[in-house]
């Protein structure tokens, strides 16, 4: 039996699909906490989304590229990310992948700049440019998101805009149990910062699809050639994300060692047990 | 030149910028946005392949679709040894032919499975992984008879061939497809040592062996 999602969880938006995979004709299904739903575009053009167990229909916004929906209360609107509306952007799903982890696991991950020379050799890090330099993390309560800053790292290969390593200069943002957004150096413009999203939809506590979007300012690369930058990186956590153990994220403070490094993730892992988060994690013994 | 039309998490494409790589030829890449895109079933596409299918390689001209006949091409045509598509020795040629037709099947299971889990087709996913676990099982044993007469590749040879890299990519991705390898550990032998071959390059989802047992 699954478990009841907390109020922090239930009443959240959450993403079910890309906005352009969205048809009309035949509903198309897909699972939400562990809730079967069925979708489709209306013939006014809105999608339209119901539970299969009880047949309501739920409430929709389309952000960003993305479908998102709530079972229970939401609130009046998302998340923002306003330079997803320059008009200059180049605004692309990178796909909806579906990974064995629970979405936290996922946004820690995420997170982490330390696998980069390792798991993203030759693309985000390399040897022996291994070290995470210290950054700031702030919970900002007024905002309710977490926010990393000045975290830099060495990149042979930043993005595909890049032609050589660089420095580069990562924002992180959780604004969302569930999403991360960073904000990181562009190659093709100093003074702006290309965004990269995660909104992973709990499809189960230990089960996601992974909905990938970018953002980027670049006029050399077509959205195929950058789709594949971003899928080659994500394919390459993909089985880091599925070997880790326990697939639920341990929110007790002594669980798992943090090293320094893991400074926005002992955050993420704080700021999650104060909002009371139950689904995708192992809460922390009262 | 060579041109690959190419998926970066296909392992279909994969099989092909492998070969290329242990051959050490040179090639170019078209990236084909398979998923979202489904640009393999776009005009421009089904006019170089009419089936909608990746990979497809053009060589000077000449246009080549499924993974196995292309891995057939580039061994004839750029494998100096002879030995990755031996064709003096009719027996290990239907060997290899046999795992050839091996490797569409575990794509046919493995494959769907990963396909279902990762990007959302609509494939009967128990169907398909029970599938695979059969494939598996025969390949597992048949290692396994395989190591005991002291050999380390799929066919009877004492070098690996294009059969061994048919069937590499999807069983490493099997996990991606909820099949776990635990149960099979010929295929796990197998699966490092096509990884120690010179010239091996490594995928999305795909590790390459470790450096630490290189370096002793």
């Amino acid at each position: 039996m699954p478990i009841a999602p907390s109020a922090a969880i239930l009443d959240a938006w959450h993403v079910f699909s890309a906005a352009a995979e969205i048809g009309p004709g035949p509903y198309r299904s897909t699972l939400l906490l562990d809730t079967r739903l069925d979708y489709r575009r209306g013939t006014n053009g809105e999608v339209e989304v119901r539970r299969r167990d009880t047949g309501a229909a739920l409430l929709v916004i389309e952000r960003y590229g993305f479908a998102w929906t709530s079972l229970g209360s939401p609130p009046d609107d998302l998340f923002s990310i306003p330079e997803f509306y320059e008009p200059d952007r180049k605004n692309m799903s990178c796909g909806s992948l579906g990974v064995n982890v629970s979405a936290p696991r996922a946004v820690e991950n995420f997170l982490d700049m330390g696998h980069f020379p390792y798991v993203h050799t030759g693309i985000l890090g390399e040897e022996p440019h291994t070290e995470v330099k210290e950054y700031d993390v702030e919970i900002s309560y007024e905002r309710d998101e977490i926010l990393a800053t000045r975290c830099r790292f060495y990149q042979p290969r930043a993005a595909l805009s890049a032609d050589e390593g660089q420095d580069v200069e990562y924002i992180y943002r959780v604004p969302h149990p569930y999403c991360s957004v960073l904000y990181k150096s562009c190659p093709a413009d100093e003074s702006r910062l290309d965004v990269i999203g995660i909104f992973c939809q709990p499809m189960t506590e230990e089960t996601i699809r992974a909905h990938l979007l970018q953002s980027m300012i670049d006029d050399e690369n077509t959205i195929t050639a950058m789709r594949r930058f971003q899928q080659t990186i994500f394919g390459q956590d993909k089985p880091i994300l599925e070997n880790q153990y326990p697939k639920r994220l341990p929110l007790d403070p002594r669980a798992e060692t943090p090293i320094r490094a893991d400074k926005s993730a002992i955050a993420y892992r704080r700021w999650l047990s104060q909002k009371g988060v139950n689904y995708g994690v192992i809460p922390q013994a009262a | 030149m060579i041109t690959l039309y190419d998926f970066e998490l296909s392992g279909n494409c994969y099989k092909l910028r492998l070969m290329m790589s242990i051959l050490g030829v040179r090639y170019d890449i078209v990236p084909v946005d398979f998923y979202p895109g489904r640009e393999h079933k776009s005009d421009w596409f089904l006019k170089l392949n009419p089936f909608g299918e990746l990979p497809v390689l053009v060589d000077d001209g000449l246009v080549l679709r499924d993974s196995q006949a292309i891995l057939v091409y580039l061994a004839r045509k750029y494998d100096t040894t002879g030995k990755w598509f031996p064709v003096d020795d009719p027996a290990l040629t239907a060997e290899i032919e046999i795992w050839h037709d091996f490797a569409n099947r575990i794509t046919g299971t493995a494959s769907a499975a990963r396909l279902t889990i990762t990007m959302n087709y609509d494939f009967d996913l128990e169907k398909a992984q029970s599938g695979a676990h059969q494939l598996f099982r025969t390949m597992d044993e048949h290692l396994w008879f395989a190591e005991r007469e002291g050999r380390e590749w799929l066919c009877k040879a004492d070098h690996p061939t294009t059969a061994d890299i048919a069937c590499f990519p999807y069983t490493a991705l099997s996990e991606e497809g909820g099949i776990s390898r635990q149960d099979y550990p010929a295929i796990r032998r197998w699966l490092d040592r096509v990884r120690r071959i010179e010239g091996f390059t490594a995928m999305s989802g795909v590790f390459p062996a470790s450096r630490a047992r290189e370096a002793s």
